[in-house]
């Protein structure tokens, strides 16, 4: 059974060097607090999958040396431009990029939650994005003829990390409309989730919150981190913290501005 | 400029264009960031009084779906979307979109975002329209550098939708599919087949004479400003306010 965490590093224990992390896009709920803790911590080699983009979060990994690869169909800080720190890591050679594209990473996640070994998605057949992935096979359908179809390996993470708005005693986690974070829950081996604060009470005892509520059974970890997505949004809680963006934007455009970042927000140095 | 012609943005003008590509459908889906497809999009639904639907993705006001990130790429499998727009680093005269880099993939010298949803929504999308403000040799390239979504496709590949017009800052070009190249249809008020000529990195078809592209009419822009603009203002507070002095309201 899930418990409350003691601490936030407790709760991101399972997070080890070299596994295998999902995190969902930068609308639905993205542990940034947790983010900043497992940089401090030092964690190495994560191999990212991002259902199905990232932002900020990946940037920041990135640029501290935690990745070893993304699964992804695109990093980028949206309206605040590039994101710096991927770029540079790319054209620099520093980490393996999984190009894909969003319904791909989306089928593939569903694949895990059915227990199937693949699963398979129209579309893809002549692009680069098919050529450069190796794992992925193009069949014919074996219920018509001349019907050649892309086929997806399952994508199994070892953890999938996420924030959301609140979780009970039992670990039932709501997320609301953030289905995705409910099929990246069923797909990995272990969840850990941050929250804003606890719900008194028993979150599937309630109908209505029910029908938005992530089992607990499926939770491994929670820990309650006020305002754990900042500077992200939180759906109908809180939004993007536009000027902290567009200062990261500005500062991780250089290795040195991206280090002072660090010391500010990560590290929480005082300027010496 | 008539009597009766009232001044107007050129976003005004490049909307108004797109919402009659958009024509009679039931579905149109605008990805993040598109503002000018948007306002396209608002507009086309104000037209035909709630229909068709618009999914502002992005927005939790103006997508109705509850089903996770995947509802909208299960909807266009089922066809269920009938208008898409795409962008592209760079696009080619074979209508193919790159989304992910320039120059040898390994070791690329230029890298976008990625993909996105464009590998396998410009299949099972009818009408994509292609939209790039930035109409130079540098993003209407001879060939893309990477394939993040073919123009076409071989006979055998189950393909129900592509691209079918694109549109910058300078012209309007169809998109012929049986053979995968563009047409040019009509310069914007202000430009000239010349500049499209000597800023377009691919070769296309075009008619002996190219008309100008229509202005949009006064009930057009009325529309834009009085009806869409507010709207829009919720999703893209920047754009609306630049372009339609309009301030979301509190």
């Amino acid at each position: 059974m899930p418990v409350i965490a003691r601490s936030l590093d407790d709760a991101l224990a399972p997070i080890v060097d070299g596994c295998v992390l999902a995190i969902p896009r930068e609308s639905t709920g993205v542990a940034m607090a947790a983010t900043r803790a497992l940089i401090r911590r030092g964690v190495k080699r994560l191999k990212l999958v991002a259902l199905p983009t990232t932002s900020l979060q990946a940037d920041l990994l990135v640029g501290a040396g935690c990745v070893e690869s993304i699964e992804t169909s695109a990093v980028s800080l949206g309206e605040f431009g590039p994101a710096p720190r991927f770029t540079a890591a790319i054209l620099k050679g520093a980490i393996r990029m999984k190009d894909a594209t969003c319904p791909a990473l989306h089928a593939a996640f569903q694949a895990s939650e059915k227990g199937v070994p693949f699963m398979p998605l129209r579309g893809l057949i002549g692009s680069d994005v098919l050529k450069h992935r190796a794992d992925w096979k193009v069949m014919d359908n074996p219920f018509d003829e001349n019907d050649p179809i892309v086929l997806l390996p399952a994508i199994k993470p070892d953890v999938t990390l996420f924030h959301a708005p609140m979780a009970d005693r039992n670990g039932n986690v709501w997320i609301g409309r953030q289905r995705e974070l409910v099929t990246m829950a069923h797909a990995s081996e272990r969840t850990v989730v941050t929250v804003e604060n606890l719900y008194d009470g028993d979150l599937l005892a309630d109908r209505t919150l029910a029908a938005g509520t992530l089992p607990g059974f499926y939770v491994e970890q929670v820990a309650v981190v006020e305002r754990g997505g900042w500077p992200l949004p939180l759906p109908e809680h809180y939004a993007w913290d536009g000027e902290h963006l567009a200062e990261y934007a500005r500062l991780a455009t250089t290795e040195d501005g991206f280090k002072k970042y660090l010391d500010k927000y990560v590290y929480e140095r005082q300027a010496a | 400029m008539t009597p009766n012609e009232a001044p107007f943005r050129d976003e005004e003008l490049l909307a108004a264009v797109v919402a009659d590509l958009i024509g009679d459908v039931r579905h149109v889906a605008v990805g993040n960031a598109s503002p000018i497809p948007a306002t396209a999009a608002l507009l086309a639904r104000t037209r035909g009084n709630g229909r068709p639907y618009v999914s502002l993705l992005g927005s939790p006001k103006h997508t109705f779906f509850t089903d996770g990130g995947r509802e909208l790429f299960d909807c266009a499998g089922q066809g269920r979307i009938d208008v898409f727009f795409l962008s592209g680093g760079e696009i080619d005269g074979e209508g193919n979109v790159n989304l992910v880099s320039v120059g040898d993939y390994e070791k690329p010298i230029a890298r976008f975002p990625g993909s996105f949803g464009s590998s396998y929504l410009y299949f099972v999308v009818p009408k994509v329209i292609l939209f790039r403000t930035e109409h130079s040799k540098r993003t209407l390239v001879p060939k893309v550098s990477f394939i993040s979504a073919p123009g076409g496709s071989a006979d055998n590949v189950r393909r129900t939708g592509g691209p079918i017009a694109l549109i910058t800052n300078r012209c309007l070009f169809s998109f012929d599919r049986t053979r995968r190249r563009f047409r040019l249809e009509s310069v914007h008020p202000g430009h000239t087949l010349d500049e499209v000529i000597a800023n377009t990195g691919f070769a296309f078809e075009q008619p002996p004479i190219v008309p100008i592209t229509p202005v949009p009419s006064a009930e057009t822009l009325r529309l834009m400003r009085e009806v869409v603009a507010p709207e829009l203002a919720e999703v893209y507070p920047q754009f609306a306010a630049k372009v339609f002095a309009v301030r979301k309201s509190a």
